[in-house]
């Protein structure tokens, strides 16, 4: 307990949001909801659970809240096993550090591949359950009655036989020194049970959000902090040469020029406009490096020759997909490209370091606080144990905020060449669209062998291009073979799986890495292999003028999860039938599937094509079996948020290479879906129980390839390379 | 030095003439709801009001913005989040990661005042504030249930509150 009390007072002491001026003045606590646990000194009665004296519960959160609403959720089920009053539960995060020291008590914090709740959903309801059950026996001894008498509900515990009854909060003290049962031994409620787990409860964390209070990464302020901006070599791998600090040094506000490891520059003064305008007006020299004359055209021309290259790992295989082909009676080939995407959170990379010589610690939000607060170790050159994070919600993440904290190294060496000054590091837009993690760059040549019937003999998928793991995790690349390029089209593992069985199937791929950085983008690879499969599989249906459903059912007899949600979109869509028109224009319809992150998913999108070519998306049918669905009104949130990103990059979604370097640097190069654009959402949750699939990501995979096969029905025109863009969608 | 009234307060701003609102707000008044998001007026995080009119603070210097000229952020909407856009907001759970909010409900409530009874073309001319979380459909939902007299059961989300309550 004592870290969290510590925590509490440093941030009750050190922080101050908003002006003394005037305006607003609120303090500040990091972790937050932990300021009337310094007050009271209470002490926890296990580590996800604090209950206050007037029944406040606290309950702790190892993820991390970046709009998905997984702070929601895991609360929910914490609380389903604490029998707690859901009115008075409020929600803090531990912070890494702690747990660190604690062992890893509250596992893994990182907030990625949509597992906030599909990998902790056992141990925080048993950290509830246990709660509970500590709860219950403090109030049996004070009662000298067996734990087995009594009742708990809302926070009230009660003992029918002698009328008598409590409170949470008058037994907490005392339940926290009474052991804790064993984990695994803690009894769960049968899920027909739940009471708050699969109600459409509403956020923990709204309010805030619509008056401002919400304090980000980017809104906090430190006493004494100074603030910094940023310009790293615009080229990836070139190197900085020299700037000339002199001419900005007597600019107003500005405290010092600082090289920032061997690549980039920072400025630091006491306002951030000040140092972003004083880093404007900063001459700077480059070595630009190998890569100065790389190019997005080049490196797809690499990408074009490894779709026949010899060597290839594969990744699903079955019978002889080859000779299958080779000796077919028609071959349908098609190749189709899926282009580098910034994750573009609309909060930009920051954090604030402070450092000194045996303590490190850094303010940030992160998808992933060990991960930051190993970066911040390995910057600091400080043992992790030195070190400490303080995790603030994000605005976005979307997988840009998890794996690399390239944002906190740089803070921290920052901060090192400022000892015991903290300084807030904010990256520009431009720093941002310029300096992602990006989404890998794919081809896919898809071969179909077809029989004088035309059913498909032999399916063999190409893949070519840039491995996520080779860019992030090198470590974890065995023989070449980057297991995650094959997300959606795996034979087994539950995790991501193909739909369909072909009686000879060969998926495999040749890794080309280009210079851009890659990163996890929200989906990862299914958004592309999804893209590939789906529309590939509508080119056969055409080709061999069946109904793309008619087509999928045959292929997916053994995959009845698969099905049923693809069964469940068309059904409600009308498919079969003719779409209504809208304003004069004749609807179309295209259908996806894949299953991913754990959860199965399906979409029919609905859209006209004017004379003109412009594309209209009228509406959205989206299905998803995720197991098991705690919060369905925040899961339809997803649903339609994976839309918004999935069709900004069906639609939009580029970021081309020139002279080594991005061309798009903000959003009026790199525009995004809009108001304007967002078709109608109809969302069916489904969940079949027995387990529990992620909900972030999943459906993003299938917003291209509905949206694409409707086109192609639409037009005849088969859009294979994204973005849809400016290509021409006049009809064929 | 350069006066600007701000929520209804005169306040003192030390920056430069050339300083965008965004950063006064921010850094020399502390009133960090109204946010950065890209200093090119694409985004519109940073939207305000300035006499009423939704403005891209990012791009505003403060030297164009007159005294006497009535600025109103996000905290100054109201005291106590009651206003009819940022109750229909917690209504509907509108926000996701949130950071665009505050700019979508200045631009909601600048579209309102306009047109109390706002068409989807309407909206969708008004509200071009960039969300990469996805939230359009929420926020159009919420503009309707204000539009309509503030009852959010209109829109059929069935919401449970911890009051008790369901929207």
């Amino acid at each position: 307990m004592s870290a969290i009390l510590d925590t509490a007072k440093i941030s009750r002491r050190h922080f101050l949001v908003g002006s003394a001026a005037g305006g607003l003045s609120l303090a500040f606590h990091i972790p937050f909801g932990s300021e009337a646990l310094a007050q009271t000194g209470v002490p926890e009665v296990n580590a996800w659970v604090v209950v206050q004296p007037d029944d406040t519960v606290v309950i702790r959160i190892a993820r991390s809240e970046m709009g998905q609403g997984t702070l929601t959720g895991l609360a929910q089920m914490v609380a389903e096993e604490l029998e707690c009053d859901w009115a008075r539960v409020t929600t803090e995060y531990p912070t890494p550090g702690q747990n660190l020291a604690r062992k890893r008590i509250w596992g893994n914090f990182s907030t990625g591949g949509s597992r906030g709740i599909r990998e902790s959903h056992d141990y925080v309801r048993r950290g509830g359950a246990a709660a509970r059950m500590m709860l219950v026996q403090a109030a049996a001894n004070v009662w000298q009655v067996p734990a087995s008498e009594l009742k708990v509900a809302k926070s009230v515990i009660t003992h029918a036989a002698s009328g008598r009854s409590t409170t949470f909060g008058k037994v907490a003290a005392s339940a926290a020194k009474l052991p804790a049962p064993v984990a695994d031994k803690v009894p769960l409620k049968d899920p027909k049970d739940w009471s708050l787990i699969g109600k459409r409860m509403a956020r923990l964390d709204t309010v805030e959000k619509v008056n401002g209070s919400q304090v980000y990464g980017a809104d906090l302020v430190v006493p004494g902090m100074l603030n910094a901006a940023i310009r790293d070599c615009p080229v990836f791998g070139g190197k900085l040469v020299s700037y000339e600090e002199a001419a900005v040094l007597s600019r107003k506000g500005v405290r010092k020029v600082v090289r920032v490891s061997d690549s980039a520059v920072a400025v630091v003064a006491d306002t951030w406009w000040q140092a972003k305008t004083a880093l404007d007006a900063l001459p700077i020299k480059w070595d630009l490096g190998e890569h100065a004359k790389a190019s997005s055209e080049a490196f797809a021309k690499v990408l074009r020759e490894a779709l026949d290259a010899p060597e290839a790992v594969v990744g699903n295989s079955n019978g002889d997909a080859r000779a299958a082909i080779a000796t077919s009676a028609r071959k349908i080939e098609a190749v189709y490209g899926y282009p580098h995407q910034n994750h573009a959170t609309m909060e930009p990379m920051n954090a604030i370091a402070r450092y000194t010589a045996d303590r490190c610690e850094v303010w940030t939000p992160t998808q992933n606080g060990e991960a930051a607060l190993a970066a911040a170790a390995e910057a600091s050159g400080l043992p992790a144990s030195r070190c400490e994070v303080y995790k603030l919600h994000l605005g976005g993440g979307f997988g840009r905020r998890g794996a690399v904290h390239d944002w906190v190294r740089q803070a921290v060496a920052i901060a090192r060449q400022m000892p015991g000054t903290p300084v807030k590091l904010l990256w520009s837009r431009e720093e941002d669209m310029l300096h992602g993690r990006f989404h890998p760059v794919t081809q896919c040549k898809l071969t179909a062998g077809l029989d004088s019937r035309g059913e498909i003999t032999g399916l063999h998928m190409r893949i070519a291009g840039q491995s996520i793991l080779a860019g992030v995790f090198p470590q974890n690349i065995r023989d070449g073979r980057d297991p995650v390029m094959f997300q959606g089209l795996n034979d087994g593992g539950g995790e991501a799986m193909i739909g369909y069985s072909f009686p000879h199937l060969r998926i495999d791929h040749a890794m080309r890495n280009p210079h851009v950085p890659p990163g996890f983008w929200r989906g990862v690879n299914l958004n592309q292999n999804a893209v590939y499969l789906e529309c590939f599989l509508d080119e056969v249906a055409a080709a061999t003028n069946q109904d793309p459903l008619a087509l999928r059912r045959k292929l997916m007899t053994r995959h009845p999860r698969h099905l049923a949600v693809l069964e469940a979109v068309a059904e409600r869509s009308g498919w079969g039938k003719p779409a209504p028109d809208v304003d004069g224009q004749k609807v179309f319809r295209g259908l996806a599937q894949t299953h991913g992150f754990g959860s199965y998913v399906a979409a029919c999108a609905e859209v006209s094509v004017s004379d003109a070519g412009e594309l209209r998306i009228h509406r959205i049918i989206a299905a998803t079996d995720c197991g098991h669905a705690v919060n369905p009104q925040q899961i339809e949130a997803q649903i339609e948020g994976s839309f918004v990103y999935g069709l900004s990059a069906a639609l939009f979604g580029q970021c081309t290479v020139k002279d080594g370097r991005i061309e798009q640097s903000n959003f009026d190069t790199y525009p995004v879906v809009h108001m304007r654009h967002m078709p109608k959402v109809e969302s069916i949750v489904m969940p079949s129980g027995g387990f529990w699939g992620g909900v972030g990501e999943p459906t993003i995979a299938v917003a291209a390839p509905a949206v694409l096969n409707a086109i192609f029905a639409a037009t005849g025109k088969r859009i294979r390379d994204l973005p849809i863009g400016s290509q021409s969608l006049r009809r064929a | 030095m350069t006066q600007l009234k701000v929520n209804g307060q005169v306040r003192v701003v030390d920056a430069g003439p050339d300083t965008p609102l965004l950063w006064a707000l921010r850094e020399q008044l502390g009133l960090t709801g109204t946010k950065y998001g890209c200093g090119v007026a694409a985004c519109g995080s940073c939207t305000v009001h300035i006499d009423g009119v939704p403005t891209r603070s990012c791009v505003r210097p403060i030297s164009t913005i007159g005294a006497q000229q009535e600025i109103v952020t996000i905290e100054g909407l109201s005291p106590d989040s009651s206003h009819p856009v940022q109750k229909a907001w917690v209504a509907l759970d509108v926000p996701q990661c949130g950071y665009c909010q505050s700019g979508m409900i200045m631009a909601a409530v600048a579209l309102l005042k306009e047109k109390p009874q706002p068409t989807d073309r309407d909206i969708d001319d008004a509200m071009t504030n960039i969300c990469r979380c996805g939230t359009y459909n929420r926020v159009r939902a919420a503009i309707k249930v204000v539009a309509q007299g503030g009852n959010a059961k209109l829109a059929g989300l069935s919401i449970q509150h911890a009051d008790g309550s369901t929207t």
